[in-house]
């Protein structure tokens, strides 16, 4: 009796984790397979679920050397630009954020608290009403649809979150370390610098890691502030096809694999550090 | 070489350090938070529209008035409520039952806690046209699915009803979003210790009491920030509506911050849209700071 009881548990949990499996997957596996089907197999009634043969033609176009169609050639800049776009605010803001986290950590001054309540508080304003006089003000400086005015926009919502998630891994470091290094004479300086910078390495690529998922990811300010190719993301580049008619469902379907692939590989592999993330930034923030 | 010294001596002040350390991240802050936020505070009593060179005069309270008399501001607030409502609940609900699933022990645990990360690392617009392919009228898959297994006989046009449309928008966000809920729950469940089971066992408790007794009650700080949080995340849904249904059919997804997006940067009415951008903002400000003192209790509850 309680042998069967037991088994028919088994069987629950491992259906209701192959469920929790399938509605995980199913969704995005569609996506992979239309984005190698066949134009004909996609738009046929009843539909034919997996493609004879793949059809990688799209993949060759946005990742190799030439694309013959104009959307495949707007995807690779897109890319491009999302790449030069995610990463540079990334690395600014571990930059400025590990040292400002630093301070907050360590160091004490009139105000201390206030102000990092303040920049915690800010995480939750919405982009919108900072994004009004941010497009104002770029476009005043002729900084509308260029690539710097994108990675400003993200540091408003990256530079928090880098200083909240160094913050708490500084507090993990033993503050001995510091003080022997003091008393062998290390400057203030040089104890950051060649002590705690180092040790403070796998917290940086943890937050690195998740804010570049997170700058990669970002839509609605790349969308305000680029109207022209110049500086258009990915993701904006995509939220095109959405709204043309007679849109090549291949073509689209491809271009949002090729757009997930960055964030979706670096969280897999990373996971560890995309778990940390998540429960630092939202639990204590 | 005198000078060096008293430089030097300068820099183990930790006033000045601290000042030095901050200046780059302050001046970020000052320049892409503060100043915006003030600025358009300032444009929110304005009249300011970009198709009027001559606009941009004071007056006060006037869009604050305008947008609470006009219906479909409290017609697009009442969607964000019924959307923020519905997600919020489904993926908490979802999140605490999966992540106690995903507590217990089985083959592949690891990896199917991985495979949990997915659709949160899934860029917000690869996620809207990823189930907008999916409902699509003509070629979805969804479509396709009913009719081969005869639960219906011809395609429908999902995004051409309101309420459907509605349905697919909360559906793609709880898909998107539970991730988040699940790995927060499943965090919080993890730092339990084994201990309080195995004495509730040796009290002969039964699992269900154990779960009232003692897990519900340890998950509740982090359910409290999940609800919160979530609602903030939700109330500034943005990207979902603009990919897949541009707040259609018949405005029947037309959520506030899309409403304030329509007005700003497609009507140009920047005066009128920031007014709606800072109420959204107290909105959301009044959120965290509830927030912040829900949480304040839960962390005395811990310790």
């Amino acid at each position: 009796m309680v042998g069967r009881t037991k088994r028919l548990g088994r069987v629950f949990l491992y259906s209701a984790v192959a469920a929790v499996c399938l509605a995980i997957v199913t969704p995005y596996a569609w996506l992979v397979i239309s984005s190698v089907s066949y134009r004909v197999d996609l738009t046929s009634v009843p539909l034919k679920w997996l493609p004879k043969s793949l059809n990688l033609e799209n993949y060759r176009q946005i990742l190799g050397g030439s694309s013959t169609s104009e959307v495949n050639a707007s995807l690779k800049t897109g890319l491009f630009n999302s790449l030069v776009i995610a990463s540079s605010s990334t690395l600014f803001c571990l930059l400025a954020g590990s040292l400002a986290a630093y301070v907050f950590s360590r160091l004490h001054f009139r105000g201390k608290n206030t102000v990092f309540s303040f920049i915690l508080l800010t995480q939750f304003m919405p982009m919108i009403v900072l994004i009004i006089p941010i497009y104002i003000i770029m476009s005043r400086l002729g900084l509308l649809n260029t690539i710097p005015a994108l990675v400003i926009a993200d540091c408003s919502f990256i530079l928090p979150l880098v200083i909240w998630l160094m913050r708490s891994y500084f507090e993990s470091i033993p503050r001995d370390l510091e003080e022997m290094a003091r008393i062998d004479g290390c400057s203030r300086f040089g104890t950051i610098f060649r002590i705690i910078m180092p040790l403070a390495t796998p917290g940086l690529a943890a937050s690195g890691i998740f804010a570049f998922i997170i700058a990669w990811n970002e839509f609605f300010s790349a969308l305000i502030l680029s109207s022209t190719l110049r500086s258009k993301t990915i993701s904006v580049i995509i939220s095109e096809f959405s709204s043309k008619v007679g849109v090549d469902y291949v073509a689209m379907a491809a271009a949002g694999v090729v757009a997930s692939l960055p964030p979706v590989i670096l969280a897999l592999v990373f996971q560890k550090y995309i778990v940390q993330g998540l429960t630092a930034g939202a639990v204590k923030g | 070489m005198a000078q060096n010294k008293s430089g030097s001596r300068l820099f183990e002040r930790e006033g000045f350090l601290a000042f030095l350390l901050l200046a780059p991240a302050l001046v970020v802050i000052l320049g892409v938070l503060v100043f915006p936020m003030i600025s358009s505070l300032g444009l929110s009593f304005t009249d300011l529209k970009l198709t009027n060179p001559k606009s941009g005069a004071f007056i006060g309270l006037g869009n604050y008035r305008a947008a609470l008399r006009e219906p479909i501001f409290w017609a697009s607030m009442g969607r964000t409520g019924i959307f923020a409502v519905s997600t919020v609940l489904i993926e908490t609900f979802l999140g605490v039952l999966i992540a106690m699933l995903l507590n217990q022990k089985f083959v592949g645990r690891g990896f199917v806690r991985g495979l949990v990360i997915l659709p949160w690392a899934l860029p917000y617009v690869v996620n809207g046209i990823m189930w907008k392919w999916i409902f699509d009228a003509n070629y979805g898959a969804f479509n396709a699915l009913l009719t081969q297994l005869h639960i219906m006989g011809s395609y429908r046009i999902w995004l051409g009803e309101p309420a459907t449309a509605m349905l697919l928008v909360i559906l793609a966000n709880i898909w998107k979003e539970t991730p988040v809920a699940i790995i927060l729950v499943l965090a919080a469940l993890q730092s339990i210790p084994e201990e309080l089971y195995e004495a509730a066992a040796i009290d002969g408790a039964r699992r269900l009491r154990c779960f009232f007794r003692i897990t519900l009650p340890l998950l509740k700080p982090i359910v409290l920030s999940l609800i919160v949080i979530k609602t903030i995340w939700a109330l500034k849904e943005f990207d979902l509506i603009y990919i897949i249904t541009k707040g259609g059919p018949a405005n029947g997804t037309n959520m506030f911050s899309y409403y304030i997006y329509q007005n700003t940067f497609e009507f140009l009415k920047f005066g009128y849209g920031s007014a709606l951008a800072y109420l959204l903002t107290l909105l959301a400000i009044a959120m965290s700071v509830f927030y912040m003192k829900s949480l304040k209790g839960g962390l005395n509850v811990e310790s």
